[in-house]
């Protein structure tokens, strides 16, 4: 009991909420390695998913190598990279990005693969370029499986970036590798939820965004009593 | 004009689908290829907009060879028509009748005014105009195909068994829509179908194919019928067991044209 109520105090003690070791800063520094990986991994991801999925080309090197991609030990990964260059933010960035390409990645070849041939055919013989039938008839109608691949690469991060924190980055994994360090046992419980909590609101924003994108690729199925009117 | 000099297609994976096909379809005209599944109908008539390229010979769009066109450009010159209409599922009736406009730079309110009328032309209910493809029937999802084909007014109208996914009551509905467009309109057609009584509906001239491309017979519906080439086409127009055959039979005093089965047909005049 004494530990919920520590926590408790712990996450509503006022010192906790301002400077630069605050909850707040603590979560921007967390959403601002999230933002750089993600976009570091798209770097890499989006033309590679775009190129697969459009051409259908290295299909079976591009699920190969996202599936070994995906089974690399995550703190692993971040070791070898610290031990090969230095410790610091652009190692650990760089082991997570690595780590997000593969749902990045499959969202995208996936979504692309997944639109109907017959209509990528007939934009192509209305007169569309390549560039054209990507921007404007593959990605619209892949968009919901590319946002449910951006979804998991986010969480993903969200959750592994707590433990880059070993390798003395900031974060919300301070709480827990600082509180770990000192038996702070509030400290490390009290971190541990604010990450729960930071993950479950992207991911509900990310669920509203899916929707979003799939009432645009499919407007007709999303309004079913316009559906009944014509029927 | 179009004009196939020779042309041939073998695929990528050694498909041989046509060999040495010639025909001239003179502008204005309706041209029909008619043949059995695999014959290369699809790919004679994707040849002309280059959506396939022919691997020998040449084709020719009022003596220009298309090889030595823009493929895109070419595209949006030409109208295109395919059997499950090929709509882009996230943009609404109208939007999908100006994507060529759009392509082609002609200015938004423009080009919905025109996909607006082209519509109509193809005999659509204005209410549809701003639902979506996947609230309309196959019929009227057809009659979108056609007016997205027209939008651009090509010279040149490229069909693909458009009526094919249609159920007989539709598609003789869409045949005869059909017609009167062509009077109207007056496009170089080239019309894909497997079938006959389509063909002969529609084609000025009709071209039977067989397996490989192989041409078993160029006329008019009516010369075809009355001097088939060979075996093959009189069995393919159904010429064969006295199929097509009419009868006069008297039936109090009236005589009434019976078909092979002796059903009745029409009265004689
Ligand atoms: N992309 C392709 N790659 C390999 N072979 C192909 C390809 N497209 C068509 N073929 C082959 O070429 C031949 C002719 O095909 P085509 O699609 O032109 O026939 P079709 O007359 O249109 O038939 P259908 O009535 O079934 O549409 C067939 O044997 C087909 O399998
Ligand atoms: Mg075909």
């Amino acid at each position: 009991m004494s530990l919920i109520n520590d926590t408790v105090a712990w996450l509503t003690d006022s010192a906790q909420w301002s400077g630069g070791s605050g909850i707040p800063w603590r979560v921007a520094q967390h959403l601002g390695y999230t933002t750089i990986t993600v976009l570091a991994a798209s770097v890499v991801a989006v033309p590679l998913g775009l190129y697969v999925g459009h051409t259908g080309r290295w299909k079976n090197t591009a699920v190969l190598v996202t599936g070994a991609l995906r089974a690399l030990p995550t703190l692993g990964l971040i070791t070898l990279i610290v031990l090969l260059t230095s410790v610091g933010l652009t190692p650990a960035i760089i082991a997570l990005a690595v780590l997000c390409i593969p749902p990045l990645l499959a969202g995208i070849y996936s979504g692309l693969e997944a639109v109907d041939p017959a209509t990528v055919d007939a934009a192509r013989a209305q007169g569309m370029t390549e560039t054209q039938v990507i921007t404007r008839v593959e990605l619209p109608l892949a968009l919901p499986l590319i946002i449910g691949g951006l979804r998991s690469a986010v969480l993903q991060v969200i959750a592994t970036a707590t433990v880059a924190a070993f390798i003395g980055v900031g974060g919300l994994g301070r709480y827990i590798i600082d509180g770990l360090a000192v038996r702070d046992t509030p400290r490390v419980l009290g971190g541990a939820i604010i990450v729960v909590v930071l993950a479950l609101l992207i991911d509900a924003l990310f669920a509203v965004g899916q929707r979003l994108a799939f009432r645009h690729a499919s407007p007709a199925d999303s309004h079913p009593q316009l559906k009944e009117k014509t029927a | 004009m179009i004009e196939f000099r020779s042309v041939g297609k073998q695929f990528d994976d050694g498909t041989r689908a046509v060999s040495d096909f010639n025909l001239v379809v003179p502008s204005h005209a309706t041209v029909v290829l008619v043949g059995s599944s695999g014959s290369g109908k699809t790919t004679l008539l994707r040849s002309i907009n280059r959506m396939v390229e022919p691997t020998e010979g040449q084709i020719l769009i009022d003596d220009v060879d298309v090889a030595t066109q823009n493929p895109v450009e070419l595209r949006r010159s030409i109208g295109y028509v395919m059997q499950h209409a090929g709509l882009l599922p996230h943009r609404k009736v109208i939007d999908n009748v100006a994507t060529v406009l759009r392509l082609c730079g002609i200015p938004k309110k423009r080009a919905l005014d025109r996909s607006a009328e082209v519509l109509g032309t193809v005999g659509l209910d204005s209410s549809l105009y701003t639902k979506y493809p996947s609230q309309l029937s196959g019929g009227q999802r057809q009659r979108v195909g056609v007016a997205r084909g027209l939008a651009n007014d090509p010279n040149i109208l490229l069909m693909d068994e458009p009526f094919g996914a249609v159920d007989p009551i539709v598609r003789a509905e869409l045949q005869t829509e059909m017609l009167r467009l062509q009077r109207e309109l007056e496009k170089t057609t080239v019309f894909v179908t497997h079938d006959i009584e389509e063909a002969f509906a529609l084609g000025d001239q009709v071209v039977i194919l067989k397996k490989g491309g192989e041409v078993a017979q160029i006329g008019t519906p009516q010369e075809i019928l009355a001097d088939p080439a060979d075996d093959f086409v009189r069995s393919f127009v159904g010429l064969e067991r006295g199929q097509r055959t009419l009868r006069i039979e008297e039936k109090d005093g009236q005589r009434i044209v019976v078909d092979e089965y002796g059903r009745p047909a029409g009265v004689l005049q």
